[in-house]
C-alpha cells in the first residue's frame, strides 16, 4: 500500500476508534448522567444550530491571535537585537521578561482589562505577551551565538556594528528565529482562548470562542460547549498553519538562502 | 629597498594571569619583499604571539616594529588599523568564511570597508573575482562554503587575504585543517602567489611543509634559535605531478591484483 494512503488511512482509523468508543460510553451512562459526555451526534448538531455564533467568535479569536502574534513578532526582533548589543543589557532585563511569563494569564487578564478595556485589544495584548518570550529568548540567543572567530574576524576588517548585525548575527539567528516562531505559532491561539475567557468582551460583534465557551457552560448547553472545544482545536491547527506560512511568505527569500546554504 | 618587515628587539610579556608570561623574548628580524617564511617552533614556543603583533593585532610590550618603514608604535587605533588593512592579508587555520555566504562574497568581505569604501560595486566584485581566479576558483564563484572542499575553502580565505593588495600575507597555521594532499594544493596557491611578489610569512607544525617555503625560523622560548634557507626546497607543481603518477601507478597495480 503506498505511504502517503496509509498515513491518511491510519489517522481516519483512529478517529473511527475513538468516535465509537465515545458513543459507547455515552450509551453507557445513565440517563441522568449523560449529559456529561453529549453523543458524538449531538456535539455535531451543536455545530451546526450555532454556526454563526461559532463563526464569528472564531473570526474574533483569530483576529486577537494574529494581531498578537504579529506584534510579538516584531517587538521580539527589535528587543532581541538590543539585548545581543551586551551582556549587561542582558542581565539588567532578563528577570523581567522572565516575570513577565511566569505570571499566569488570567492574573494579568483584569489588568489588562483596565488599562485597554476588554475585548480584541486585551485578547491581542495577552496573545502578544505570551507568545513574545520564546521569540524574544531565541532570537537573542541566536544574535549572540555566532561563531567567535567570525567575530574577531569582522572587528580585523574593521566592520560596522551594522555591518556585523546584518552580514553575521542575523544571518546565524535565523535558525534560532524560526524554532521560537514555531513555539510562538502553537501557542499564540491557545493563548487567545484563554485570554477571550478572561478577558473577552460580548460589546460589539461579541466575543471570541473562549467567550463563547464560558457563556455556554454557564448556560449548561454542554454539546454546545463541545462543539465550542471542537472549533478551538481545528483553529489552533489552521492559525498555526497560516502563521507559519505567513511567515515563510515574508522572509521567503531570506528563509530561502538558508536552506540553500544547508543543503 | 628597505625590507618590508623590520623588528628589532621585540618582547611581548602577557601580565593578564597569576605570573606574567614572556611569549617573546627579544627577536629581532628584517622581512624583505618577495621572500616566503615558514616559522616553527614546538607548542607554546610563541610562533602565534609573533604573527599577531607582525599583523599589528597586537602591540609589542618593547622595542620596534617598522611596517613598510612606517612605526607602528606612533600610530593610534585607528591608523593602526587602517595601516593593516593596506599592507596585510591574513588566513587563518580555520578558513572562517561565512557559512551562508557564496565564494565571491566571502572574498568581497574586506572591501567593504577601508580604503576600498569608495570603490562602486561592480569594481568590488571585478576585484573579488580576479583574486577567485588566481586561487584558481572563479569557476566556483556562487558556491557555497559548505559545496566546497577543506582545500578549496582555504583558497577562497587566501583570496579574501589577497584582496586588499596586502604587501604581506600573514598565515597562522593554514594546513593545520588540512590533510597532506590537500595541503600540497594550498602550498602550490602560496607559491604561485610568491612567485608572483607578495611576501609570505606562515606559522606551520610540520617540517614537510616548511619545505615548501624559502627561509625557515625556528622558535623555541620566544627567541629565534634558527634561521636557514629551506632545504630541499619542493615545487608544489612537481610534487602534485608525482602524487597524481604515484596514485595512477597504485590504480593500476591494484586493477592488474584484481585480474
Ligand atoms: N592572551 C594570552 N595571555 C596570556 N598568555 C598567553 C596569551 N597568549 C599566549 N600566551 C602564552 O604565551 C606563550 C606562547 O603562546 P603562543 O600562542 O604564541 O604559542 P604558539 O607557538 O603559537 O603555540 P601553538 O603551536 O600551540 O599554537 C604560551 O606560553 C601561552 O600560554
Ligand atoms: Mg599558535
Amino acid at each position: 500500500m503506498p505511504r502517503t494512503l496509509l498515513k491518511l488511512l491510519l489517522p481516519a482509523l483512529t478517529g473511527l476508534v475513538v468516535l465509537a468508543v465515545w458513543q459507547a460510553v455515552h450509551e453507557f451512562l445513565s440517563e441522568e448522567m449523560r449529559f456529561l459526555l453529549p453523543s458524538p451526534g449531538a456535539v455535531l448538531q451543536a455545530l451546526v444550530d450555532h454556526r454563526a455564533t461559532l463563526w464569528r467568535a472564531t473570526l474574533n479569536t483569530t483576529e486577537g491571535a494574529l494581531l498578537g502574534f504579529g506584534l510579538a513578532v516584531v517587538v521580539s526582533v527589535l528587543l532581541a537585537v538590543a539585548l545581543s548589543l551586551s551582556p549587561l543589557v542582558r542581565t539588567s532585563l532578563y528577570p523581567y521578561l522572565m516575570a513577565l511569563q511566569m505570571t499566569p494569564l488570567p492574573v494579568l487578564a483584569p489588568i489588562c482589562v483596565i488599562w485597554v478595556g476588554a475585548g480584541l485589544r486585551s485578547v491581542a495584548l495577552l496573545t502578544f505577551v505570551i507568545a513574545f518570550f520564546p521569540l524574544v529568548v531565541n532570537t537573542t540567543q541566536g544574535l549572540i551565538s555566532t561563531d567567535r572567530n567570525l567575530v574577531e574576524l569582522f572587528r580585523l576588517y574593521r566592520a560596522r556594528p551594522w555591518q556585523r548585525l546584518f552580514l553575521l548575527q542575523v544571518p546565524a539567528a535565523l535558525p534560532y528565529f524560526f524554532t521560537g516562531l514555531r513555539i510562538a505559532a502553537t501557542i499564540a491561539p491557545i493563548g487567545a482562548v484563554v485570554a477571550d475567557m478572561n478577558a473577552g468582551s460580548s460589546a460589539g460583534d461579541g466575543g471570541g470562542l473562549g467567550f463563547q465557551a464560558v457563556i455556554f457552560a454557564s448556560q449548561a448547553r454542554y454539546p454546545a460547549l463541545f462543539a465550542t472545544a471542537a472549533t478551538t482545536c481545528l483553529l489552533g491547527f489552521v492559525l498555526n498553519a497560516a502563521v507559519l506560512a505567513l511567515a515563510w511568505l515574508s522572509l521567503h527569500h531570506w528563509h530561502d538562502s538558508y536552506e540553500r546554504a544547508d543543503r | 629597498m628597505s625590507p618590508v618587515v623590520q623588528i628589532k628587539d621585540l618582547h611581548k610579556i602577557y601580565e593578564s594571569g597569576e605570573v606574567p608570561v614572556h611569549a617573546v623574548r627579544g627577536v629581532t628580524l628584517d622581512i624583505h619583499r618577495g621572500e616566503f617564511i615558514a616559522l616553527m617552533g614546538a607548542s607554546g614556543s610563541g610562533k602565534s604571539t609573533l604573527m599577531n603583533m607582525l599583523g599589528c593585532l597586537d602591540r609589542p610590550t618593547r622595542g620596534t616594529y617598522l611596517l613598510d618603514g612606517i612605526n607602528i608604535d606612533e600610530l593610534d587605533r585607528n591608523e593602526l588599523a587602517d595601516l593593516r588593512n593596506q599592507k596585510l592579508g591574513f588566513v587563518f587555520q580555520g578558513f572562517n568564511l561565512l557559512a551562508r555566504t557564496t565564494a565571491l562574497e566571502n572574498v568581497e568581505l574586506p572591501m567593504l570597508y577601508g580604503r576600498h569604501r569608495h570603490q562602486s560595486m561592480e569594481q568590488i566584485r571585478e576585484r573579488a573575482m580576479h583574486c577567485l581566479e588566481i586561487v584558481g576558483l572563479a569557476n566556483r564563484f556562487d558556491h557555497f562554503p559548505n559545496q566546497l572542499s577543506g582545500g578549496q575553502q582555504q583558497r577562497v580565505a587566501i583570496a579574501r587575504g589577497l584582496v586588499n593588495e596586502p604587501q604581506v600575507l600573514l598565515a597562522d597555521e593554514p594546513t593545520g585543517n588540512l590533510d597532506s594532499k590537500t595541503s600540497v594544493e594550498v602550498m602550490g596557491v602560496f607559491q604561485k602567489l610568491n612567485d608572483q611578489g607578495i611576501t609570505i610569512v606562515m606559522v606551520t607544525h610540520e617540517l614537510d611543509i616548511a619545505r615548501y617555503c624559502k627561509r625557515n625560523l625556528v622558535l623555541r622560548d620566544g627567541v629565534v634559535v634558527r634561521d636557514a634557507p629551506a632545504e630541499d626546497r619542493v615545487i608544489a607543481e612537481h610534487e602534485m605531478k608525482r602524487l597524481k603518477e604515484a596514485e595512477a601507478a597504485a590504480k593500476l597495480t591494484s586493477a592488474a591484483a584484481a585480474n
